[in-house]
């Protein structure tokens, strides 16, 4: 109780002042980060932030609606072709950007509101996800062909689509975004997404979703037409994830079939399952953790990163199944409750 | 009537590789309810493991059933170390199955290296009027044909395929009555295994062995069992009948992703019909 | 306000395969009224509330609530008009708290501040401050028992279903759910599904006997409880017991 009559529980109590300040610090160390390291750490850390990005949509919603999509790919994917074949089309990017989140919506909501409003069951979703995903890819790198033309836009199959343009400062006179600015904009952008859905879980609408992940027949019961907000979680998450992609394509100047990959997809799973999905802070953390690993293991050339990655994910699902966060904490609790014991509170 | 018969065959060919891929996973996921994301790299499994065989001086018939047996032991592996402990736990279960994916390509290319292996086609074509049709993939329409009445034999007439059906369906009851169901699981998840591994040795001569070709497989196995609905055999019959018919057709007049394309955009209109899949209506049957 | 047929199902019937559930169930209920369905394990009486609530869509005849036909219509969509149903099973959200799972049903019927005032008058109606921030997953039986009726109130429906208030229950939260409905019912109509005959004694006037799928009888109390026919079907075995 401890003088919050109506306090909100577990799914989603307010920020605490500690919170606000672990973003406020989050926040200035990245700011801080250009000045302090050289290019290449930035050109690192920059796409572990843009993959970050990638992890929270599918954390958001296999976490807290309790969906597991394997589109969130898909829709990254999407995100990063967008911007390449409009930026390249009119050398201008700021709308580029603006459809890179509108496309992946209006994909997210043809299709989750096939699998929604069909009721598929949870898991069907899923494996149709992936499906769509698979299927996607195959579909781009098909597009090797003289007759595969956006605009002026050859779309290249296999080889992907070189020399995307580099985002352009609005207004800006053309001038655009060099390597510093990339990772400020995708540094701000992780922040704001991380902060906005956190406080959106907060709003009627977040809690209606973590109700339905509890239990969706009560919250029919209850009068909510789950199908409406598990339509609108799909696509705020597939918004996200496009953002993700035309970030990703901005950052590389490069889209390539490899963004809808498999593997691409499974290491967006093992982020989220590595920083565990119960929190959104866990997949930003388990992202940069793999991010490095994979990185590291690359340069000592043990051939095979999928290898590692696959056995990653098995000893996640069947040993330390709440992620890694979670588990330090729930570490630190036991700890904690046995020091109590200890002292004999 | 040449045309009609080479539609006939192209259909005839895409009905088959349908079943072949599909008829693993429709007892693995159709019936266990076990989604197995690996079941692509098992069919990658049973074509290297018949390319070996092949090498080795057998005959290609005969690799099909050591590639059959080397599946079948390795899922009941899997299932002994991984998928037992995840019974009724389905995003775990598919978690890992797809860590094991990932692991299984990994692990193939690091000894086997990328590139694709081949085994010779052993057949010559036969022709009528003036196409030429290949003999192997007619053999490979009766192999898909008998393999399906052969699972639909063993599990309607058989002792074995009664405790199986029994319990999948109740396995509580099942134990009651004294099976021991632990083992009536690993068997049949062995069993889809082979079914599978089988399939991989049959498509080596058309497809060839190489480290991602599971991943080629695993979107359309997917959609069959899925769109089939819940009678594992009935199910994957007809939706392979009719997700055969339509890549067989527009393969043919256009391209192989185009075809695949097209199979999708129907399953998903078709979940949305029939959120229960083809069978989602009939009560009872395999 | 009582008067007026708030509830009326015309020849309800419910197959599940081969098996008729419920077969023919013409049923009315009063603006204002509190019935409760009695009937051995397997009459029908949680098919009959499914029914009702979207949560199973009949397989013949028709159900009207408040001049709507709802026969066919999707669950939240019954919800807004303003049934409210406790399941058999308790069917909470058991990862949040009881605050949480409160406010969201409160929230459906009024906005803001007015929702918090509504969950707090619940609260204080039910005795549920001292779990409140506990999530209610790992609260006993009864208690969750106690939050989904809370939650049913919350949301202020016109008709209240609830499907065996007092399982589970001991005999102090037995009576006090007892009052609890008595006082309910003077703002809102209820059916209530009960085994426990002293319960039923408490708080009914009229009772629906289900048999088999099928309305056996409809009377009061006292008329019910004297029936031979019921006694056999039913009673026997409870007054053995």
């Amino acid at each position: 109780m401890a003088g919050r009559p109506l306090g909100l529980g577990p799914a989603a109590s307010p920020p605490k002042w500690w919170w606000w300040l672990f973003v406020v610090l989050l926040g200035a160390g990245l700011l801080a980060m250009p000045s302090l390291v050289d290019i290449s750490v930035q050109l690192d850390v920059s796409i572990m932030l843009i993959l970050a990005l990638l992890a929270l949509s599918m954390s958001f919603l296999w976490g807290y609606v309790g969906i597991l999509s394997f589109g969130q790919t898909a829709f990254f994917g999407l995100g990063g072709y967008t911007y390449a074949v409009l930026a390249l089309n009119l050398g201008e990017t700021t709308g580029s950007m603006l459809a890179a989140l509108v496309l992946p919506m209006l994909f997210a909501a043809v299709l989750g509101y096939f699998m929604i409003y069909g009721r598929i069951s949870d898991i069907y979703l899923s494996v149709m996800t992936l499906v769509v995903t698979l299927i996607l890819e195959k579909g781009i790198r098909a597009t090797s062909g003289d007759q595969f033309v956006i605009g002026t836009v050859r779309l290249n199959g296999q080889n992907g689509i070189p020399s995307v343009p580099s985002l352009q400062i609005p207004w800006g006179g053309g001038a655009e975004l060099f390597i510093d600015g990339v990772f400020y904009l995708a540094a701000v952008l992780l922040i704001l997404v991380y902060v906005g859905l956190r406080l959106l879980l907060l709003t009627h609408f977040g809690r209606v979703l973590v109700s339905i992940r509890e239990n969706e027949r009560r919250t029919e019961l209850l009068g909510y037409d789950s199908r409406r907000y598990k339509l609108a979680a799909f696509v705020i998450a597939g918004a996200i994830a496009g953002l993700s992609g035309a970030l990703y394509a901005v950052w590389g100047n490069f889209v390539a079939p490899e963004m809808f990959n498999l593997s691409q997809a499974a290491q967006v799973i093992i982020w989220v399952i590595v920083g565990g999905k119960s929190t959104l802070i866990g997949p930003i953390a388990g992202t940069a953790l793999i991010q490095y690993l994979t990185t590291w293991l690359g340069t000592q050339g043990v051939g095979q990163v999928t290898l590692v990655l696959g056995v990653v994910l098995m000893v996640f699902v069947l040993v330390f199944n709440q992620g890694l966060l979670p588990t330090v904490g729930l570490i630190l609790a036991g700890l904690r409750n046995r020091m109590r014991a200890g002292t004999g509170r | 009537m040449e045309q009609v018969a080479i539609y006939a065959y192209q259909i005839g060919v895409s009905f088959s590789i349908f079943i072949l891929i599909s008829l693993g996973l429709a007892v693995i996921f159709g019936m266990m309810r076990v989604i197995n994301l690996a079941q692509g790299e098992f069919l990658m499994l049973g074509a290297y493991a018949c390319v070996l065989a092949t090498q080795a001086g057998l005959s290609l018939w005969l690799s099909m059933f050591v590639a059959a047996a080397v599946v079948g032991l390795f899922g009941i592996v899997v299932e002994r170390v991984i998928i037992r402990f995840l019974y009724g736990r389905i995003v775990d279960t598919l978690l890992a199955t797809w860590g094991l994916s990932l692991f299984l390509v990994g692990g193939i290319t690091t000894l086997f290296g990328p590139q694709s292996e081949s085994v010779v086609n052993p057949l010559g074509n036969v022709t009528v009027g003036d196409i030429a049709l290949s003999q192997y993939s007619l053999a490979m329409i009766a192999i898909a044909i008998a393999l399906l009445i052969g699972t639909y034999c063993l599990w309607r007439f058989t002792r074995f395929g009664l405790i199986v059906r029994g319990t999948m369906q109740n396995p509580d009851m099942a134990r009651g009555l004294g099976v021991n169901t632990d083992r009536v699981f690993m068997l049949t998840f062995g069993f889809g295994a082979a079914l599978t591994g089988f399939a991989g040795a049959v498509l080596v001569p058309i497809t060839g062995a190489a480290p991602p070709m599971g991943v080629f497989f695993i979107a359309k196995a997917f959609i069959t069992v899925i769109s089939g609905g819940h009678l594992p055999l009935i199910g994957t019959v007809s939706a392979s009948a009719i997700f055969g018919a339509i890549d067989g057709f527009v393969a043919f007049v256009s391209s192989s992703v185009v075809g695949e394309m097209s199979v999708l955009f129907v399953a998903i209109i078709l979940l949305r019909l029939l959120p229960m899949g083809i069978t989602g209506h009939l009560r009872r049957g395999l | 306000m009582t008067g007026d047929t708030i509830l009326e199902t015309f020849a309800l019937e419910k197959r599940f395969g081969g098996v008729r559930a419920i077969a023919d169930v013409d049923f009315r209920l009063q603006t204002g009224e509190l019935r409760c369905l009695i009937g051995p394990n397997g009459a029908g009486k949680s098919t009959f509330f499914k029914m009702i609530t979207g949560q199973h869509r009949p397989t013949g005849g028709r159900v009207m609530f408040d001049g709507t036909d709802i026969t066919a219509a999707p669950a939240y969509r019954i919800g807004r008009l303003g049934i409210g149903i406790k399941n058999q099973v308790p069917d909470v959200f058991d990862g949040l708290s009881t605050a949480e799972n409160l406010w969201l049903a409160a929230r459906f019927a009024r906005r803001g501040p007015r929702a918090r005032e509504t969950v707090a008058a619940v609260v204080e109606r039910l005795a549920l401050a001292p779990i409140l921030d506990a999530p209610v997953g790992e609260l006993a039986h009864g208690q969750r028992q106690w939050v989904e009726i809370a939650m049913v109130i919350a949301r202020e429906p016109k008709l209240i279903l609830l499907d065996e208030p007092s399982a589970g229950m001991s005999l102090d939260e037995t009576n006090r759910t007892a009052a609890l409905i008595r006082e309910v019912n003077r703002t809102t109509t209820m059916i209530v599904v009960e085994h426990d005959m002293q319960f039923i004694r408490q708080i009914a006037t009229k009772v629906t006997v289900f048999h088999q799928g099928r309305i056996l009888v409809e009377d009061s109390v006292d008329r019910v409880m004297s029936d031979p026919m019921v006694r056999d079907i039913y009673l026997g075995k409870q007054a053995a017991a």
